[in-house]
């Protein structure tokens, strides 16, 4: 038995992502009374893991191919979780971790939960809280299989140190079938993403064009946050659609949501809805989004925004 | 070129999501079913296909009778034909193997799925269908362009783009991207007309387990009243956040 975690690596570095997904297998670990073990590709420096509870580390190098390979993880995750016979193999809710997770669960044989919200409320049989319906509800699920994929919802856990000491392992190159070839990646901006990003600020139509986006921009920067908007905004060119969030867009799951400018539509906000802290800034007090938010202004953006950013700014720098 | 569409019939963007018998089951009272939104992406990008290829589009669903109204409005989109798999979903696992145990026999050069469903938000049918298929899989697809018998394809990542090629077959996770909100294509008289020629037909499940089962649902707890601040005391709401949400 053991409890296997993917560790995905950004420019070398183990993403905050999959440190909270080390601190929950190591939760699990213990719940079960058994060892974690980390998966990690490329990885430059695996002394990290060593302070969240991973007992051993498959480091698999990267020299053949620098590229996410999703057939090629998948087979590699798959090959040690059979070496280990682990029950669970564990990846966050990042783009390559969704990617990886059905893949894996299928050539495991193994039940694949997405979305999963906390630890298993209970082991045998496996049962876990997920959302569902994009944020408007929860089910609980029933495993009835005793080996488990799942992908953990960002922020539902915690990242959590302890020290353990993990003893570095290898395995041969596993090769992929896959015809599909990676020729190059572009990034989008140089900011932190929607995904890893612990705050993240909106602008929807309020903010009335694209030249005014450097409101977002100003106070997204201050905060160190991403920056996002509402579907209309991403639909007439405004912003990229790698921006948009919401039901049909990308879901938001940060402890900070500041939304300017938008109104709240239900499907704007059954997106947003696993943020833990969301504050809205509207001219228009009748806006939906005040029944959702947990502080609001009523105010013009185009005052209320400047202000709050040259105060943010003054704090920070104090 | 054969396609396959993966459809997922889902309440509408607006529903009020509710649930009976004691939190055990969805309420579909008076609830309006559309066709999954990554899923009219994905047709939408097939369509385009049909007209520069000549392809020819299979829309395929897993459910009950009820699933057909979206049916008939794909190929009033322009789905030459369609195919109901007549038994209830299960959950991913279930219909990943329902549709696996149809396409086996078809050999599409091309199946989309939609990234994912917006009910259960799954997110897995497409991997797992393209698993149990041996067939190359990729999520979040952005761009699917056909040149000879290369593919350009992109796929959307945290923070940026990956920049593929690939060959056929493949299946690929659709959503907004690979075609924008205004290629969508409404169905006109024509069009629908023309679906009630088309082939709708109807097939026996395969035998299949499921691998999870839902035992109840919960609805967030109800949210506290918002907290206003003035407009002229910007320092009230920083005070709030940093101090009382700790979230700066
Ligand atoms: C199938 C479907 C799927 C959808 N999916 C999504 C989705 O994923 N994400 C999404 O966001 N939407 C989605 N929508 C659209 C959604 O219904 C709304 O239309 C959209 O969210 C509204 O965007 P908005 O808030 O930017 O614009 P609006 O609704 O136009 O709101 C603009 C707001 O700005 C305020 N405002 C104006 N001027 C100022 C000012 N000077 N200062 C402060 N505030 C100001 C106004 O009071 C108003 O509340 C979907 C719709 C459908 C039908």
């Amino acid at each position: 038995m053991s409890i296997l975690v993917y560790i995905e690596t950004q420019e070398s570095e183990i993403k905050k992502s999959s440190l909270e997904v080390a601190s929950y297998g190591r939760a699990i670990a213990d719940a079960k009374g058994t060892s974690l073990i980390a998966v990690c590709f490329g990885l430059q420096d695996t002394s990290l893991l060593s302070q969240y509870g991973v007992d051993k580390v498959f480091n698999i190098s990267t020299a053949n191919d620098i590229h996410f390979n999703a057939e090629r993880y998948s087979n590699t995750l798959v090959q040690i979780a059979t070496k280990e016979t682990a029950d669970f193999i564990i990846v966050s809710s990042s783009a390559n971790g969704r990617f990886l997770g059905p893949i894996t669960a299928a050539k495991y044989e193994a039940t694949y939960f997405s979305n999963v919200i906390g630890l298993p409320l209970s082991y045998e049989p496996v049962e876990v809280k997920r959302s569902c319906f994009t944020n408007k509800a929860f089910n609980h699920s029933i495993s009835k299989n005793n080996k488990i994929v799942l992908s953990l919802s960002s922020n539902s856990f915690g990242v959590y140190e302890k020290p353990s000491e993990a003893i570095q392992t290898s395995i041969e190159h596993v090769e992929s079938s896959s015809t599909l070839e990676v020729i190059s990646i572009e990034k989008s901006t140089d900011k932190v993403s929607i995904a890893d990003a612990d705050i993240v600020v909106s602008g929807g139509r309020g903010l009335k064009g694209p030249e005014n986006w450097y409101l977002i921009e100003n106070l997204a920067s201050v905060l160190g946050a991403a920056t996002a908007c509402s579907k209309p905004v991403s639909d007439l060119g405004w912003r990229p659609h790698s921006e948009h969030v919401g039901q049909t867009g990308k879901p938001v799951a940060s402890n900070l949501y500041i939304a300017v400018g938008v109104s709240g539509a239900i499907q704007h906000l059954a997106g947003i809805n696993s943020s833990k802290i969301k504050v809205v800034i509207n001219n228009d007090p009748e806006a939906p989004f005040f029944k959702a938010a947990d502080y609001g202004i009523v105010g013009d953006a185009f005052e209320v925004i400047p202000e709050l950013t040259s105060k943010l700014k003054a704090l920070k720098e104090a | 070129m054969k396609i396959l569409v993966c459809i997922s019939n889902v309440p509408d963007t607006t529903s009020k999501i509710n649930f009976i018998d004691e939190n055990s089951a969805f309420d579909n009272q008076g609830i309006t079913y559309i066709i999954n939104p990554n899923d009219e992406f994905g047709l939408t990008r097939a369509i385009w296909l049909q007209q520069k290829e000549g392809a020819i589009i299979t829309v395929a669903t897993v459910g009950e009778a009820s699933c057909e109204a979206i049916l008939r409005k794909c190929l009033a989109i322009g789905a030459d034909q369609a195919i109901r798999i007549d038994t209830t979903p299960k959950d991913g696992y279930h219909v990943a193997t329902q549709l696996a145990a149809y396409a086996e026999k078809e050999s599409f050069d091309l199946i989309i799925t939609g990234r994912e469903s917006i009910d259960y938000n799954g997110g897995m049918v497409g991997g797992m269908l393209a698993t149990f298929l041996k067939i190359p899989y990729l999520a979040n697809c952005i761009h699917f362009e056909k040149e000879d018998e290369t593919i350009h394809l992109q796929r959307e990542i945290d923070g940026g783009k990956e920049i593929l090629k690939g060959n056929l077959p493949l299946v690929i996770g659709a959503q907004k991207g690979l075609v924008e909100e205004k290629d969508l294509i409404i169905p006109n008289m024509r069009g629908i007309m023309q679906a009630r020629q088309k082939p709708l037909d109807v097939l026996a499940p395969v035998e299949a387990r499921q691998s999870s089962l839902i035992k109840s649902y919960e609805k967030p707890p109800a949210k506290g009243p918002v907290k206003l601040v003035d407009a002229n005391n910007i320092d009230q709401l920083i005070d709030l956040l940093q101090n009382e949400a700790n979230a700066l």
